[in-house]
């Protein structure tokens, strides 16, 4: 859990990041344009976009709220939710799909006790899923906390979340 | 190394570079490939292992090199070891453990144990013009790229050709675009030199969405700068002077090699002002996607470039006229871009004697699914689906025939087995009701339903819909629900006329390529095999059966009197039977025998 401290610190780094694109004096077309890159860059500072966090930046880049929520929507790498500490995704792509992805996602499932997208209750795991991660040689492949695991067999599900403790 | 400022400079660096490596002809040189796929497999440790026993061994003279993939994605950690004057030696699943025993092989009498063997008919199969470079020189490092003459291209045509000349021999070469639609790269260029409105954009398509396509990564992470230099290229052609570089965020590695890259380009001097004293200026950044399969269209990457949601919007005006912000944009994906400066090197007749008439020079394919050879293959254009399957992929994992191959990602089809005689070139492929493609080629090995493919394309299509026009927002759900009862078992025969009359219309009226193209998996299995649809809707039409089981029936009636039809003959104490030409599958008697007499099938 993030501390107020380290929230308001979050706030502070992203104006600062803002302010180094020095598009307040562009038209609105030059502060639409980097938009995504400041969402990309909120979303690693706060790991999701909560509602205060788009106000924040819709403000800071004089756009619309509504056109900084409709772009968070639109794109799936965007999270409003808050996630689990660590978030393992599934590789969904053709050759993991082929490969038997979705029997490692229903021993995920069951061994956790939730479905696709939610967060276990202890805040450890959140369920989710890629669309190929372009390393198709490995399918299937699951990837937590920037790691990827490839050859995944149903069996070493339970092994591979005991990695990822505390 | 200095800023260069002048045409000469180059030539006299790349001179010096080229004599450093000849007078290192002495020094063996070790690649281990480093991509994603390679760290994945845990390339990291082998390289750590490597240079450990290297400083351990005090071994001069080794140039040991974190390269980018060499494609060879199942034996993966791969490393290449080039002794001087010998051929490269490939070795595949490397552990630390074996790296370490390299080197000891190495500096002993030079001979490997168990070395890959790179050199047999199929490896002499491919030709390689995209992924020359890939696996062969560290990406992160301009040097190496320059000691290969990289760059050269560029300056010649800044100081020999006019913008004309570079448009007519890349269309002189019949150069189409390898991200999908096949269109012709050197026409985009001359529309978008003719278009008035400046200034004027280049976009590289770094937005390789299609699940099981990973050459554009693997280009990115291998050889970065061939994708630069193309691109300054194609500036120079059209007249622009700036550039994106439109890479999606699930690839990091490649837009860390690609900043360093531009990082670097930018420092000699080859990228920026007045490049190499020629008057010509060009500079480029990088633009992460957030994950939305759509933007690989090449408006709604537009569209998201200049940070919007990525809807794409109707062609024309194609955006060689009007692009991004309203001004000419031309629009070229990775691999096609990684083409353009091999075509400027070695001229368009070179490039047309590969491949074929219609689709000239080489395609990458990604290999991937059931089949033995996972990786990447480039391949002259022409070659038939036959060869790259079974001579180059090695055939299925389990031995057995192989069913199909889907091509184009969620906008192609599924090509069976009996059309593998197919040579691969755009106009076939289409034929076929597939696609060429991103060149993703996964492979079904006898087991795969058909049926479910088509259901997790359309599952994708539906997710990935942009939402803007209803054919694709409405349609796909609709196609989707009902091969979703298909699956279920709870589909009918008319269905399948359904399907394919509202595939035909969403192929009709949808808006963009992937709305166009979504329909393509259903209507391509549909076509080559619809037993598979008529057999599931069969078994879901199966009514389930109940019957009597002469040895636990204690003729108590009981189910004669619930049976509504009745269809249960027998006299009291002895057993019964169900009449099953009248029975109605109620389930009745079922519920009602307390001896478990009555199973159900």
């Amino acid at each position: 859990m993030k501390t107020p401290d380290s929230e308001v610190q979050a706030f502070l780094e992203l104006e600062a990041y803002i302010a180094a694109l020095q598009v307040a004096g562009s038209d609105t077309a030059g502060r639409r344009a980097v938009l995504i890159q400041v969402l990309h860059k909120a979303q690693d500072l706060f790991t999701f976009l909560p509602e205060e966090v788009q106000k924040f930046i819709a403000a800071k880049l004089n756009l619309h709220l509504s056109e900084v929520y409709g772009v968070v929507s639109f794109y799936h790498y965007f999270k409003t939710k808050k996630t689990g500490k660590y978030t393992v995704d599934f590789c969904l792509g053709t050759a993991c799909f082929v490969r038997g992805a979705t029997k490692l996602i229903e021993r995920a499932e069951k061994m956790l006790g939730i479905k696709m997208g939610e967060t276990t209750k202890d805040g450890r795991f959140t369920l989710g899923s890629l669309r190929c991660v372009g390393a198709c040689s490995l399918a299937p492949v699951i990837q937590i906390a920037g790691k990827t695991y490839g050859r995944v067999t149903e069996d070493q599900i339970p092994a591979i979340f005991n990695e990822y403790k505390g | 190394m200095n800023k260069l400022v002048k045409r000469e400079e180059l030539g006299a660096l790349a001179v010096t570079l080229q004599a450093e490596a000849a007078k290192g002809a002495g020094v063996a040189r070790i690649f281990v490939g480093m991509s994603t796929c390679g760290i994945a497999s845990g390339a990291e440790p082998v390289y750590a292992a490597i240079a450990a026993a290297l400083a351990e061994h005090k071994v001069q003279n080794v140039e040991l090199v974190k390269a980018g993939c060499v494609g060879l994605c199942y034996v993966e950690p791969t490393v290449d070891i080039q002794l001087p004057g010998k051929p490269v030696v490939t070795l595949g699943n490397v552990t630390p453990e074996r790296g370490r025993q390299l080197v000891t092989e190495m500096i002993g009498n030079g001979q490997f144990e168990s070395p890959f063997s790179v050199n047999d008919a199929a490896f002499k199969k491919q030709v390689r013009i995209a992924l020359r470079h890939c696996g062969r020189l560290d990406p992160e490092r301009i040097a190496d790229y320059v000691r290969e003459g990289g760059y050269q291209s560029l300056a010649k045509a800044l100081f020999e050709l006019k913008p004309e000349d570079v448009i007519k021999t890349i269309k002189d070469a019949g150069l189409r675009g390898r991200g999908g639609g096949g269109f012709l790269t050197g026409l985009k260029w001359e529309l978008a030199r003719n278009a008035k409105a400046a200034p004027k954009y280049i976009v590289c398509n770094a937005d390789e969405g299609d699940p099981g396509a990973f050459m554009d990564r693997s280009v990115l992470e291998g050889d970065p700068h061939c994708v630069l230099e193309a691109m300054a290229l194609a500036g120079y052609a059209v007249g622009a002077r700036y550039g994106f570089i439109y890479c999606r965020a699930e690839y990091p590695l490649a837009v860390k090699r690609l900043e360093i890259a531009i990082g670097q380009a930018r420092e000699l001097g080859l990228l920026g002002e007045n490049i190499l004293g020629s008057g010509f200026s060009f500079d480029m950044q990088i633009k992460l996607g957030a994950g939305a399969f759509v933007c690989g269209e090449e408006t709604a990457l537009i569209h998201s470039i200049e940070g919007k949601r990525g809807e794409p919007t109707v062609k024309p005006p194609f955006p060689a006229e009007s692009g991004l912000w309203g001004k000419s944009t031309t629009v070229n994906n990775v691999e096609t871009l990684a083409c353009v400066v091999p075509i400027l090197e070695k001229g368009s007749a070179w490039f047309r004697s590969i491949g074929t008439e219609k689709s000239p020079g080489t395609k990458v394919f990604a290999l991937a699914g059931d089949i033995k050879n996972v990786g990447l293959v480039e391949v002259p254009m022409g070659m038939t689906i036959h060869e790259v399957l079974e001579e180059i992929g090695g055939g299925s994992r389990d031995g057995k025939p192989i069913k199909a191959v889907q091509t184009g990602g969620p906008s192609g089809g599924c090509i069976p087995q009996s059309k593998f005689d197919t040579p691969i070139e755009y106009e076939s492929l289409t034929a076929l009701g597939s696609i060429m493609g991103s060149g993703g080629l996964i492979v079904m090995g006898s087991n795969t339903s058909m049926v479910n493919i088509a259901h997790f394309y359309l599952e994708f299509t539906c997710d990935e819909s942009c939402g803007k026009c209803t054919p694709c927002r409405i349609g796909n759900r609709r196609l989707f629900e009902i091969l979703d009862r298909i699956v279920k078992g709870q589909g009918k025969m008319e269905d399948l006329l359904k399907l394919e009359e509202l595939g035909a219309v969403i192929k009709d009226t949808a808006l963009c390529g992937l709305g166009q193209t979504s329909p393509n998996p259903v209507l391509s299995t549909l076509r080559w095999f619809r037993s598979e649809y008529e057999d599931a809707i069969k078994r879901g039409q199966k009514p389930v059966t109940y019957s009597i089981l002469a040895e636990k029936c204690v003729g108590c009636r009981a189910c004669v009197k619930a049976c509504p039809v009745p269809c249960i003959d027998g006299t009291a104490k002895k057993p019964h039977v169900i009449r099953q030409e009248e029975c109605i599958h109620c389930g009745a008697c079922f519920a009602k025998c307390k001896f478990a007499a009555i199973v159900k099938e």
